[in-house]
C-alpha cells in the first residue's frame, strides 16, 4: 500500500473514531438516550409554596415519570405560585381531574419533584387543564417552628 | 530604576506588536479555506500529522485519567456513603472540564510544538520565501491546511479522551472497587445533560483547538529564522497555548455553567 493510501486510511479511521466517541458520549453518557422526545400536553397547578422546585423537575404518578415541570411563575392576583407541567401525550385524557398534586423530595436531601395522586372523577385532564387540589412543599423552618411551638405547649401543661 | 521601567515599556510594546501581527495572520488563515476546498489533499496530509499521530498520547492519557478519577472519587465519596454517585462524578469531571482542557494541553505540547518547529524550520531554510518567489502564497498553501487540521482534530480528540476516561473510571469502579454497575451508569445518564454538558464540552474543545493551533502557527511563522529562534518559538508555543487554554477555560466555564 503506497504512502498516500496509508494516510487516507488512517485519517478516515481517526474521523470515524472521533465521531464514534462523540456518539457514545451522546447516547450512553448523557440523558439523550433516555429522555422523552415526544408530544406533551400542558397542565397547570397552583401552590402556596413550591419550596425548591425547579424547571425540568420530574412529574410522577405512582413513582413513574409522566412528565416534566416546564414553567414556574407567580400570580400577583392570587398570591400563589403557578406551576406549568408538560405531561407525555399518551396520558392525555387518562388522568382524573380531581387528582392531588404534591411537591415531594427525592430522598432526604434530594431534589424536589411533583407527585400526582389519581382521584376518582369521571372527567379527565386535557390540554390546558388545571389541577385544583394541591399540597405545598414542606418548608423545614415551618416544621421546626411547629415542633418547638408544640413542645412549648406541652411544657405549659 | 528608569531603565527598568523603560524595559518594561519596551516589553509591553513588543508584546502588543506581536499580538497585532498574530491577528493579521488570522485573516489569510481563514481565507485559505477556499484553497483547501479546491485541494483537499493538503488538509488530509495535515490531519494525519496533527490528529492521527496524537491519538496515542490522548488515548493513554484519557484512560489513565479516568482510572485515577475513579479511584480518588471512590475514596472521597465513600466517606459520605455516596459511592453510587461515582459514575456521575467521573463523567461530569471529564466531559465538562478535563476532557477539553487536558486534550488541548497535550495537543499543544505534542502537535503544537511540532507545527511550530516545522514552520520555523521552513522559514529558516527560506522555503517559505521560495514558495513566494514561485507565486504560490505560503499562507494559503502551507499554513491554512495546518490550521484547519488542528481545528478539526482537537474536538475529536477531546471526545475520545472523555470516552476512554469514562470507560477507565468504569473499569476501576466496577471491576476493582465493586461499585454497582446499574447505579454507575444510571446516575451518570440522569445527571449528564446532552446540551448543557456534552455540547458545551465540544464548544470548549473547538475554542481551544482554534487558539492552540493559531498560536503554534503564528509562533512558527513569526520566529527569528535561526536554530535558537526556532527553539525559543517552540517553547513559547507550549507556554502560551497552555496559559491561553487555562485562562479561556475559566472564562468559558463561567459563561456556560453559572
Amino acid at each position: 500500500m503506497n504512502k498516500n493510501r496509508k494516510i487516507e486510511v488512517w485519517v478516515g479511521l481517526f474521523m470515524a473514531m472521533g465521531f464514534a466517541a462523540l456518539f457514545y458520549l451522546a447516547m450512553q453518557v448523557s440523558n439523550l438516550g433516555t429522555a422523552y422526545t415526544g408530544e406533551t400536553f400542558d397542565v397547570t397547578a397552583r401552590f402556596d409554596n413550591i419550596g425548591g422546585l425547579k424547571v425540568k423537575a420530574p412529574v410522577t404518578i405512582a413513582g413513574v415519570e409522566v412528565g416534566r415541570v416546564i414553567g414556574i411563575s407567580y400570580d400577583p392576583q392570587d398570591f400563589r405560585a403557578v406551576v406549568k407541567m408538560g405531561l407525555q401525550s399518551r396520558y392525555l385524557h387518562k388522568i382524573p381531574d380531581d387528582s392531588f398534586a404534591k411537591i415531594l423530595t427525592a430522598g432526604l436531601l434530594g431534589e424536589q419533584y411533583v407527585g400526582l395522586d389519581p382521584g376518582g372523577s369521571e372527567t379527565t385532564l386535557g390540554n390546558g387543564s388545571e389541577i385544583t387540589v394541591t399540597q405545598s412543599a414542606l418548608v423545614l423552618e415551618d416544621v421546626i417552628g411547629q415542633f418547638i411551638f408544640g413542645k412549648g405547649q406541652e411544657g405549659k401543661q | 530604576m528608569i531603565s527598568l521601567l523603560a524595559q518594561l515599556g519596551d516589553w509591553g510594546i513588543h508584546g502588543l506588536v506581536r499580538l497585532g501581527r498574530a491577528h493579521l495572520l488570522l485573516l489569510p488563515l481563514l481565507r485559505g479555506l477556499l484553497d483547501i476546498l479546491r485541494r483537499p489533499r493538503l488538509l488530509l496530509d495535515q490531519v494525519y500529522s496533527v490528529g492521527v499521530l496524537t491519538i496515542l498520547i490522548i488515548g493513554v492519557a484519557g484512560l489513565f485519567v479516568g482510572m485515577v478519577l475513579g479511584l480518588q472519587g471512590y475514596y472521597i465519596l465513600s466517606r459520605f456513603g455516596g459511592e453510587t454517585a461515582l459514575g456521575l462524578m467521573v463523567a461530569a469531571s471529564l466531559v465538562r472540564e478535563l476532557g477539553p482542557v487536558l486534550t488541548a494541553l497535550l495537543f499543544a505540547g505534542r502537535a503544537g510544538s511540532a507545527l511550530t518547529a516545522e514552520i520555523g524550520l521552513m522559514k529558516a531554510t527560506e522555503q517559505l520565501s521560495g514558495l513566494e518567489m514561485m507565486a504560490v502564497n505560503p499562507e494559503y498553501r502551507v499554513l491554512a491546511p495546518r490550521f484547519f487540521a488542528g481545528l478539526l482534530s482537537v474536538p475529536l480528540l477531546a471526545a475520545m479522551f472523555s470516552c476512554l476516561g469514562v470507560l477507565g473510571g468504569w473499569m476501576v469502579g466496577g471491576g476493582m472497587l465493586g461499585v454497582d454497575q446499574g447505579a454507575f451508569w444510571n446516575g451518570m445518564q440522569n445527571g449528564i445533560d446532552f446540551r448543557e454538558d456534552i455540547i458545551n464540552g465540544v464548544i470548549k474543545s473547538v475554542v481551544f483547538g482554534f487558539v492552540c493551533t493559531w498560536i503554534a502557527i503564528f509562533q512558527g511563522y513569526d520566529c527569528v529564522p535561526t536554530s535558537e529562534g526556532v527553539s525559543r518559538a517552540t517553547t513559547r508555543t507550549v507556554v502560551h497555548s497552555s496559559l491561553a487554554v487555562l485562562g479561556l477555560d475559566f472564562v468559558l466555564t463561567a459563561l456556560m455553567f453559572s
